[in-house]
């Protein structure tokens, strides 16, 4: 086994945990937004389709990276913005109780 | 390790970071959309320095840049009109189809490497394996329940004579080709033996599971990504795929088992499916 592997292995551990931990007591409202976000964030996966796209060579290479290209934007651009919509919503919903409270 | 690779891995750890930070922020309604916007400020961190290193390496040929630009603009183009024109009610499988081409990306990542270097090392056969499985079975799988959520699929659960063998039958089959293509990684018959398997898997896998479970079952193939990513970032050996994958992985598991909880239904019973205890059981409570 490598060195690069073992590194590459312990931060993969590492980081599971991280995500194990990161979220916890999560109120049932956040569940779906939350689920969105983590979606936008596997998004990353574009930066590996822009790395195919710098080796790739002849048709089937370019097929393949602007398929990943084109896939990976649409979960990123998407995943963000539908996101943040539904996050908006949810702010806006907000303060209306509160007004109530107030008269 | 020259400056430029310097500054190139700390923007991808400020990255990491402001995933990590966006994520924890999303936990709570008061920041949960400054959490967004950090971990979407990450993302644009993360692809314009991955931007900057294609220039800096000038390794990327003319048609590879129009084949970026053209790939970019199409699913940007795509994405930002889905997300804008959806109807708040269609957000969870619009949400899907984002997923299922998330997963489709990281599958094709591994294909491409396979199928053009000429030798493929014992650790990246097996990582780009997992990747081509678990990213296959989340785009089919995926679909599959946006489908149900749409409309377009019936939303009750859908057995067929056979449904069950066959799923076993598909499993056995990515399982023998997938070990086929860790003995032989440049053969091109495992990988289509592989791709088609897990593909099939991902109807079969959620088709029997009625629609009222597909939000449990959207979050389950959302970590299933974020691991496919994370094999796709130790098949290209980069850091920043793998702990972005890693932690949605990780933190949609948890997400799962919280929706499922939260539905007073249990994962194994989800995924299960069509056998009765699936939608009967909420009525007792």
């Amino acid at each position: 086994m490598s060195a690069d592997l073992m590194f590459d292995l312990t931060v993969f551990v590492l980081s599971l945990l991280v995500g194990f931990e990161v979220i916890s007591k999560v109120p049932a409202t956040l569940h779906t937004p939350l689920m969105s976000g983590a979606n936008s964030i596997h998004g990353i996966v574009l930066v590996g389709a822009m790395l195919i796209a710098s080796t790739a060579r002849g048709p089937a290479g370019y097929v393949l990276a602007f398929v990943a290209m084109a896939f990976a934007t649409a979960n990123v651009v998407g995943g963000y913005v539908v996101t943040d919509r539904m996050l908006g919503m949810f702010r806006a919903r907000t303060p209306q109780p509160r007004k109530d409270g107030e008269s | 390790m020259s400056g430029f690779d310097t500054a190139t891995h700390l923007v991808y750890l400020a990255a990491a970071a402001g995933f990590v930070l966006g994520l924890h922020l999303m936990n709570s309604p008061a920041t949960a959309r400054r959490g967004n916007q950090l971990s979407a400020t990450a993302m644009a961190a993360a692809v314009l320095v991955t931007g900057a290193v294609l220039i800096h390496d000038n390794s990327i040929t003319a048609t590879g840049v129009v084949v970026l630009i053209a790939g970019a603009a199409v699913g940007g183009a795509v994405g930002l009109y889905a997300a804008r024109g959806v109807a708040m009610t269609a957000m969870p499988q619009l949400v899907s189809l984002f997923n299922a081409v998330g997963g489709g990306a990281a599958a094709l990542l591994a294909v491409n490497d396979l199928s053009s270097g000429p030798s493929v090392s014992a650790s990246v056969a097996v990582t780009a394996a997992l990747d081509i499985l678990i990213g296959t079975v989340t785009f089919t799988g995926s679909l599959v329940a946006a489908g149900k959520l749409q409309g377009w699929i019936p939303s009750q659960p859908l057995v067929f004579p056979g449904a069950r063998a066959l799923t076993g039958v598909l499993a056995a089959g990515f399982v023998a080709s997938g070990c086929a293509l860790v003995a032989t990684p440049t053969h091109r018959l495992p990988l289509i033996l592989l791709l088609v398997a897990g593909l099939g898997f991902g109807v079969t896998m959620v088709l029997p599971i009625g629609g009222a479970d597909m939000p449990v079952v959207i979050s389950l193939l959302n970590a299933f990504t974020g691991t496919a990513v994370a094999m796709a970032g130790f098949v290209l050996a980069n850091a920043v795929l793998i702990i972005a994958g890693a932690l949605v992985g990780a933190s949609g598991t948890i997400l799962t088992k919280l929706m499922a909880d939260a539905m007073n239904r249990s994962i194994p019973s989800i995924i299960v499916g069509g056998f009765g205890t699936g939608d009967t059981a909420p009525v007792s409570g």
